[in-house]
């Protein structure tokens, strides 16, 4: 007698923990010829505020942790990736992947873990200043994480478009609530159980699934996040998520028009895009030497 | 000898030896009766066939009227600074570029005195700031953005910058040239044309500048300097040819802007309010620490969106600096900006020292404590004592809402994991001030203050070289320094 | 007076608040940007000469010198009627028992340098019989050094009990007690020299012999002014002051006043609580007040050098 398949229960991700949604809502993921592929949660808006209370717990710890330790969580989160390689290969192929570009979409999320994990402590290095001010102070500026980062994953694909907006929001010391691809959320769920087993403080990441079109306005007006990322070029999405974001002055990311495949879907300008640059002041003492005492 | 119980003792700076009145000259200030719109290198009466009067807040005499832009100016604005764009200014090779803002830097330079005597009879600030801070620095801006214009690709790693085109700029009225300056001399440097509105109270040096800009042959439009209230504003936010939006101001507005640019592609940059934390430990240099308070909430009468309008002092010091605070009250001089001894000057405006008395009110009826200075006021004009509110807890307005104006609200604090709490309890993130004699205390709190500009040991000192702007609520994107830059370029 | 002294406990002078030298640089070149014009600089220029402790300590001092001085410090420019004197002449302690002499009962008092000024390398019975000399020939006030060197070596007793010494040698004789800010080296060490030495009894904290460059200077005058302020609120005691040293123009001695003013009140801006240690001022201010009164600028010979 075969063996009978264990099913994956796909459930959010939430401070660390994979509650299923709160409202006891799913959906059901089908691929192209209508097979159901799985139940998944329809995340509400009270998921995505335990998601919000989530990551901002999480927040000040992560932005204070150690470049170089963000960098190696950033590696670690690799380095599961590669070894679970194959059930995410196993998942974008049952999304209507072909193998070659399953297996090349993983391999590219891997890559750009570790290009962002490179970035980790070396990005403040490129953006920050010393400035020369004309007084006899010490100024300096560097980049500090915004805070907490509410991010629409691109919507088509599973793994790449996530992996790409994700890290470099939590390279640069925030915290996050994604929202996964709606149609394509399998491996988003997977990918939380690489971060939960990756050293990745929880709460720094949160993983929702669900549908954007009744999420969005939450991620755009919810007075507790710092920014909103979308990637869609869905006009009216992007003029609502605007207005929203202005309730308390929220910074916009949009990237509609990055092709998520190619090198210019990483640079650490996208580390930028969620950073505030803080300047600092320090009187100079000036006694003796070249100037006449005091 | 005086033996007394110390806390009877009291210090009188009522002197026998006084300062006579050291009035600036007004004889270098050329103020004309009245200011057309600077569009394409002209002044042109106004469509709109409106001006509107300016007056001097310290004696609430007219200065001049200026013209009232409508949309159809605004259009005419805009109009010649694409026209400029396209044509002129961003096919210039870069260091041309860079020569213009130069020449204007030297100009300001040259005329530096009118320059001085204008602000402060147009905005009411003391004359010591017009001379010695804001006009200096407008110069040093423009000098320093100059130098950037021919050495972009060296500001943006692996990135090729490109100017955004025409920028619609919006400034307010407590560093009227200083703000004119900070919005205009980035935006030349990357190669944009500029549509830029002047605060309504204070239009004046704008319109000077526009004079010198004249001067210095700029090509015809790629500055235009456009006069109006908020209609004009909303004009210059709304027009369809306008890439970029630079707003400094209020966060009300600040948030009005955002939400109107929602269905469009302008880039935005926002500088907006503040309620800073300024704290004080222990441990700190005391007598600087109080003159970094004075200058933290008093400068510019407190006109100033990074002021350190909240007080945070460490309790085991706090008898000691309230009392060397109101020491110190007593002889900041209050009265006519124009005379060289006054250190603080004139309220702007009326309906801004009605609204500082709002909250004089407020603070009274939420039971803190009012202490002000006794100097005399003059008869006419806007003016307000120093004000301290002691005996202010988090929860009181005084302590949460910004107020614009010389009211301090002071509340004690006994850790540093106490303060740093307090201190980021707020949705704004502008600046904050740390004062203790430890290094490694400076650090740890520079760091977890949530706050764009954080000066330590020091308050209110600004430099073209030192990029500024804030966090959360108080704005986003920078100005000054190489941050300054990203504002105004598109980087492919 | 030794009850003042049990008015509060002697600090630990390890500790004495710190001082942030940009920071008070700034606040004193605030002081220099007031602006004194008409009456108030006249009456200004007035305070300030009679301020002055008219000064001579040179090795070729002589009876002659000091007696041409002495009359100088009554007749500043007799020209210019109802001119004040100075406050004092300040001599070596040899040159006393001249000094009070010549001014009689002008009014001018005899201040005296002693403890083996300027140095201060000296046993302490050798600095109390400098002093014991200079009080028993006449001397009104007595301006000692503090030793420098054990102060920077971290004995603070040491210099906290010498001062003491001398101020019990000095009798019903005003103490002034010169720091040498110049030999100091940081603000942080006046502020503590300060302290030290108003504790131990100091009537007046000085900051220079004039021997040292820098002398006085506006910001290390404030350290100063800002450190008898803080004693002043624990003690009830007030302190006199007396920058001495690099002043001898009039615009500056009125931004002293300025920051006397603005520091410490109305209570300190006469003589017992302020001196300026010059001399060359004098001759300055006079020039300014005859300029104010002729409308015409002066010329340096029409002016006494004595």
């Amino acid at each position: 007698m075969p063996r009978l398949e264990v099913l994956k229960t796909y459930k959010i991700y939430i401070g660390g923990q994979f509650p299923r949604t709160e409202s006891g809502r799913f959906y059901i993921v089908k691929n192209k010829k209508g097979v159901n592929l799985a139940n998944v949660c329809l995340s509400s808006r009270k998921d995505f505020r335990d998601a919000v209370v989530a990551a901002r717990g999480a927040f000040g710890g992560w932005a204070a942790k150690a470049a170089f330790n963000r960098g190696q969580i950033l590696y670690r989160i690799a380095e599961m990736l590669e070894g679970r390689k194959a059930q995410f290969i196993d998942e974008l192929i049952k999304q209507d992947s072909s193998a070659a570009d399953a297996e090349n979409e993983v391999n590219l999320c891997i890559e750009r873990l570790i290009y962002y994990a490179g970035w980790c402590d070396k990005f403040q290095q490129l953006f920050g200043s010393i400035n020369p001010v004309a007084s006899s102070h010490f100024n300096f500026s560097v980049p500090e994480a915004t805070g907490v980062v509410a991010a629409i994953a691109p919507q088509n694909t599973g793994l790449l478009g996530l992996v790409s907006v994700v890290a470099p929001i939590i390279a640069g010391g925030n915290s996050t609530v994604v929202l996964a691809s709606e149609s394509k959320p399998l491996c988003a769920v997977t990918f939380a159980e690489v971060l939960n087993s990756s050293d990745v403080p929880g709460g720094v990441v949160n993983i929702l699934t669900g549908k954007p079109s009744e999420l969005v306005k939450y991620f755009a007006d919810h007075m507790d996040v710092n920014a909103t990322v979308y990637c869609e070029k869905d006009g009216e999405t992007q003029k609502l998520i605007k207005e929203k974001a202005s309730l308390n002055v929220k910074r916009v990311v949009l990237y509609d028009k990055i092709n998520w495949q190619s090198d210019e879907g990483q640079s650490p300008y996208f580390i930028m895009d969620t950073q505030e640059i803080k300047t600092t002041w320090h009187p100079i003492e000036n006694i003796g030497g070249a100037k006449a005492g005091y | 000898m005086a033996t007394r119980k110390n806390n009877t003792l009291k210090l009188s700076f009522e002197t026998g030896w006084k300062y006579d009145p050291a009035p600036e000259s007004k004889s270098s200030a050329k103020i004309d009766p009245r200011y057309e719109l600077f569009i394409n290198g002209k002044f042109e009466k106004p469509l709109s066939k409106k001006y509107f009067n300016t007056i001097n807040p310290a004696t609430e005499e007219k200065l001049s009227e200026v013209a009232d832009a409508n949309v159809a100016d605004v259009n005419k604005a805009v109009k010649a600074a694409r026209n400029a764009y396209d044509k002129v200014w961003k096919k210039m090779p870069p260091k041309e570029r860079a020569k213009y803002i130069y020449r204007i830097a030297r100009m300001i330079q040259e005329r530096a005195r009118e320059f001085s005597v204008i602000e402060t009879l147009d905005g009411g600030k003391p004359i010591r700031e017009s001379r010695d801070v804001d006009i200096p620095l407008v110069a040093n801006h423009f000098f320093y953005y100059a130098g950037w214009a021919d050495k972009l690709e060296y500001a943006f790693p692996n990135r090729t910058a490109s100017p955004l085109g025409v920028a619609g700029q919006i400034i307010p009225w407590n560093f009227p040239l200083l703000m004119a300056a900070w919005k205009i001399a980035p935006a030349l440097a990357t190669g944009n044309t500029v549509v830029l509105k002047p605060a309504e109270t204070t239009p004046l040096t704008a319109l000077k500048l526009a004079e010198i800009i004249q001067e210095a042959d700029l090509p015809p439009g790629v500055v235009n300097i456009i006069t109006g209230a908020g209609a004009t504003g909303a004009a210059i936010v709304n027009h369809p040819d306008i890439n970029k939006i630079a707003f400094t101001g209020s966060t009300d507005v600040g948030k009005l802007i955002q939400r109107a640019v929602a269905g469009t592609n302008k880039k935005v940059t926002l500088e907006l309010g503040g309620k800073a934390a300024n704290i004080i430990f222990d441990d700190a240099p005391i007598d600087q620490a109080v003159e970094g308070i004075i200058n933290g909430i008093f400068f510019n009468q407190g006109h100033v969106c990074c002021a350190g309008s909240r007080l945070f002092v460490q309790e085991s010091v706090y008898k000691e600096v309230i009392r060397k605070l109101k020491d110190r009250l007593e002889t900041l001089i209050v009265g006519d900006p124009m005379d060289k001894n006054t250190d603080v000057g004139a309220i702007n405006s009326k309906q801004q020292l009605s609204n500082i008395h709002k909250y004089l009110k407020i603070g009274q009826q939420e039971g803190a404590e009012m202490y002000q200075s006794s100097c005399p006021l003059p008869s006419k004009g806007f003016f307000c004592r120093p004000t301290l509110f002691t005996g202010v807890s988090q929860s009181h307005r005084i302590s949460q809402e910004e107020i614009f104006g010389p009211v301090l609200a002071i509340q004690s604090f006994r850790t540093d994991d106490e303060v740093i709490e307090k201190a980021n309890n707020t949705p704004f993130g502008l600046s904050a001030g740390v004062w203790t004699d430890k290094g490694s205390k400076i650090f740890n709190l520079t760091t977890k203050m949530r706050a764009g500009v954080i000066w330590a040991n020091t308050y209110n000192k600004f430099d073209p070289t030192s990029p500024f702007g804030g966090y959360k609520e108080s704005g986003y994107g920078r100005e000054g320094g190489l941050h300054g830059l990203s504002a105004y370029v598109n980087l492919t | 007076m030794t009850a003042e002294k049990t008015v509060s406990a002697i600090p630990d002078f390890r500790f004495t608040p710190s001082v942030d030298q940009v920071g008070v640089e700034e606040r004193a070149s605030r002081f220099t940007k007031r602006s004194i014009k008409t009456a108030s600089k006249v009456s200004g220029l007035k305070l300030a000469l009679n301020m002055i402790d008219l000064t001579t300590l040179e090795g070729k001092d002589t009876e002659g010198k000091v007696k041409q001085l002495c009359y100088k410090a009554q007749h500043l420019h007799d020209a210019y009627p109802g001119l004040p004197t100075v406050a004092a002449i300040c001599v070596y302690p040899s040159m006393v028992s001249v000094a009070k002499k010549a001014l009689g009962d002008s009014g001018v008092k005899v201040a005296s340098v002693a403890t083996a000024f300027p140095s201060g390398q000296a046993p302490r019975d050798v600095k109390i019989r400098d002093t014991k000399f200079a009080v028993n020939n006449g001397a009104d006030e007595v301006d000692m050094v503090i030793s420098r060197g054990r102060f920077l070596q971290g004995d603070y007793n040491f210099v906290f009990d010498e001062i003491a010494a001398i101020k019990e040698a000095c009798g019903d004789a005003r103490l002034k007690v010169i720091l040498e800010t110049g030999e100091l080296g940081t603000y942080d060490k006046v502020r503590k020299a300060s302290d030290i030495a108003m504790y131990a009894g100091a009537d007046f904290i000085k900051t220079s012999t004039g021997k040292i460059s820098p002398a006085a200077t506006i910001p290390v005058t404030l350290v100063m002014l800002e450190a008898i302020r803080d004693f002043y609120y624990k003690t009830g005691k007030m302190i006199a002051m007396k920058p001495a040293g690099g002043i001898s123009k009039s615009k500056l001695a009125l931004h002293y006043l300025v920051m006397l003013k603005e520091t410490l009140g109305d209570a300190w801006m006469n003589n017992h609580w302020f001196r300026f240690g010059a001399s060359s001022l004098a001759n300055d201010l006079l020039m300014q007040l005859m300029k104010d009164k002729t409308g015409v600028y002066q010329s340096g010979n029409y002016f006494s050098l004595d």
